[in-house]
């Protein structure tokens, strides 16, 4: 793998560490299968774009965008909550509708960011490659944001959420209100997802509305080879793992596609994530039923 | 106080199935009074209990804690005024939590919850003494999970944490029915200690007609959605379980009592 390869693989990472950090938030902490995360992030990516190119601040684009991608998180939780659609389905309705939404906001299938700023133009020229300073910003964007995250999940709202996600029914008897813990849930895990997107946007150059296909696959990935890796309880360990894994995930696929000898293309890169997941899904269970097998063994 | 006119719950309301739970039960508790719930299965118990906490919402009658109508109140919002404990040591506490998350989960209840951190220091050294109390040596595990402990450990938790913020009502929903005789035995101890300190208004619902009579001041017994049995005082004193059994057998019509699990204990 070249160095400009493997920086690629860094900054995609970290990009997309910010996917990992809102499926973490709503497929762990609030146990909610969302899939809004395929729309959501293409909806930042488009909302951005669209801004930058109409001369808007590139951090004030992002923040938009962030809230764009609330706003798609609270119609999925509305459609749950309210009107106890089930939140798989509820998701898959709110993503292929964020499909034509985000066709609507850029007015075409892509846009083209080639002249605009964006929030890493203050820091290209600074002595530094191109390649390193990507990655760079992104990961102090990453840094803040999970100790953010991480003080927001251990404060009394926070624990307040984590416990509508693990039992709802002794949370409400503690005076917790569940279905406000799952929209402000749903709107930050979405928000984030949404800032992946314009990040991924203002990084890579572009907009499109395909970008969206797999995210939640990518960010699951993440979470998983996360827990794999780094398997914490304290809440920031399982946050850093999340950007762990993110990265070590895109590392991996990097490897994968790199090396001519397996012969495998760009196009290949959904087949590699699928199976790179269930590898990751497989894998503790083969160990656990290896180490019951090893008890056996000595009784 | 707790006072309860007329209420009426359904379920299912307009299908094959649908069950009159409730039908029209009138109860007044007195501030402090423990109050023991028992009755055959099916007889409403549960029920009774879950329109208190504000899990059914009764379509019918009144419901007044300490004065105020909290007939139609969701359940997280009669939290500020109602503490339980579970029958399910599993549905009442987080097990994927930790011990003082479950603490300080509790200690905010009818609270606004902030942004501040849940465990600050002074907090979690408040954790520590009251988890002492208990005596089972629980104060240097606070960061274990709640799931590591034992069902026992974990209602003597659960009791605790109903007191760790104020609450006009505690109910306890055989909260000692999924544990052994002995550890039973100390929950229940520990219950009346803690209902005595913190004078508590209480409602314990009992599937054993011994522990019905041995603990609290007053005895109600529910059948088919009605309070039946209604005793306190000397009239309670002067009971014992046959006393108890034979009385239940006149309100049925002098049926035989054919529900095995009265006459245990």
């Amino acid at each position: 793998m070249s160095e400009i390869a493997f920086f690629g693989a860094v900054e995609i990472g970290l990009v997309y560490a910010l996917v990992a950090l809102g499926v973490y938030l709503s497929f762990r902490v609030l146990d909610f299968p969302d899939l809004t995360v395929d729309g959501s992030f293409p909806l930042g990516a488009a909302v951005c774009a669209t801004l930058l190119v109409a001369g808007v601040n590139p951090w004030i684009a992002s923040l938009v965008a962030a809230l764009a991608g609330s706003m798609a998180g609270l119609v999925t939780a509305t459609l749950n909550v309210r009107f106890k659609i089930l939140h798989l389905l509820a998701s898959i309705l709110t993503m292929i509708a964020l499909f034509s939404v985000n066709l609507r906001v850029m007015g075409r299938p892509n846009v083209a960011l080639l002249m605009q700023d964006t929030v890493l133009t203050p820091f290209y020229g600074l002595g530094l490659p191109d390649h390193v300073v990507r990655p760079l910003v992104v990961l102090v964007v990453v840094v803040v944001i999970v100790l953010l995250l991480s003080r927001f999940l251990n404060s009394e709202f926070g624990l307040a959420m984590r416990a509508t996600g693990v039992n709802a029914r002794m949370a409400r008897a503690q005076g917790v209100q569940t279905d406000f813990h799952i929209y402000a849930g749903m709107a930050l895990s979405n928000g984030l997802c949404a800032l992946a997107g314009a990040l991924f946007a203002q990084t890579n150059g572009f907009a499109d509305v395909t970008t969206g296909i797999g995210t939640i696959v990518v960010g699951l990935a993440a979470v998983i080879v996360g827990e794999t890796v780094l398997p914490a309880r304290a809440i920031l360990w399982a946050l850093v793992g999340c950007v762990v894994g993110s990265i070590l995930y895109r590392l991996a696929v990097q490897l994968a596609l790199s090396a001519d000898a397996i012969g495998l293309q760009a196009s290949d890169l959904n087949l590699v994530t699928a199976v790179l997941v269930a590898v990751a899904l497989i894998l503790p269970r083969v160990r656990l039923k290896a180490a019951s097998k090893k008890r056996e063994a000595v009784r | 106080m707790i006072t309860v006119n007329g209420i009426h719950v359904t379920f299912g309301l307009g299908t094959p199935l649908e069950k009159h739970a409730l039908r029209g039960v009138d109860l007044t508790i007195p501030e402090g009074q423990f109050v023991t719930v028992i009755g055959s299965n099916g007889a409403g118990k549960s029920t009774f209990l879950g329109a208190l906490a504000g899990d059914v919402i009764a379509e019918e009658g009144r419901i007044a804690i300490d004065g105020v109508d909290v007939t139609r109140w969701a359940t997280p919002k009669r939290a500020s005024l109602v503490a339980r404990v579970f029958q399910d040591p599993m549905v009442g506490s987080c097990t994927a939590l930790t011990i003082e998350e479950n603490m300080a989960l509790a200690a905010a209840r009818g609270r606004r919850r902030g942004l501040g951190s849940a465990l600050r220091g002074d907090r979690r050294r408040h954790f520590r003494e009251r988890i002492a109390e208990l005596g089972l040596g629980l104060e240097n595990r606070l960061h274990d999970r709640m799931g590591l402990l034992s069902g026992g450990q974990r209602q003597a938790v659960s009791l605790l944490m109903a007191t760790l913020a104020g609450s006009k009502i505690l109910l306890l929903d055989e909260h000692t029915a999924a544990l052994d005789p002995g550890t039973a035995e100390f929950v229940l101890g520990l219950t009346r200690r803690i209902v005595e300190e913190n004078r508590l208004t209480t409602l314990m619902v009992t599937h054993s007609m011994r522990q019905a009579l041995d603990y609290g001041d007053r005895t109600v017994m529910l059948h088919e959605g009605r309070i039946v049995l209604d005793v306190s005082g000397e009239q309670r004193a002067g009971l014992d379980v046959p006393h108890l059994l034979a009385l239940f057998a006149k309100q049925r019509g002098g049926e035989d009592i054919t529900d095995d699990s009265l006459l245990i204990g």
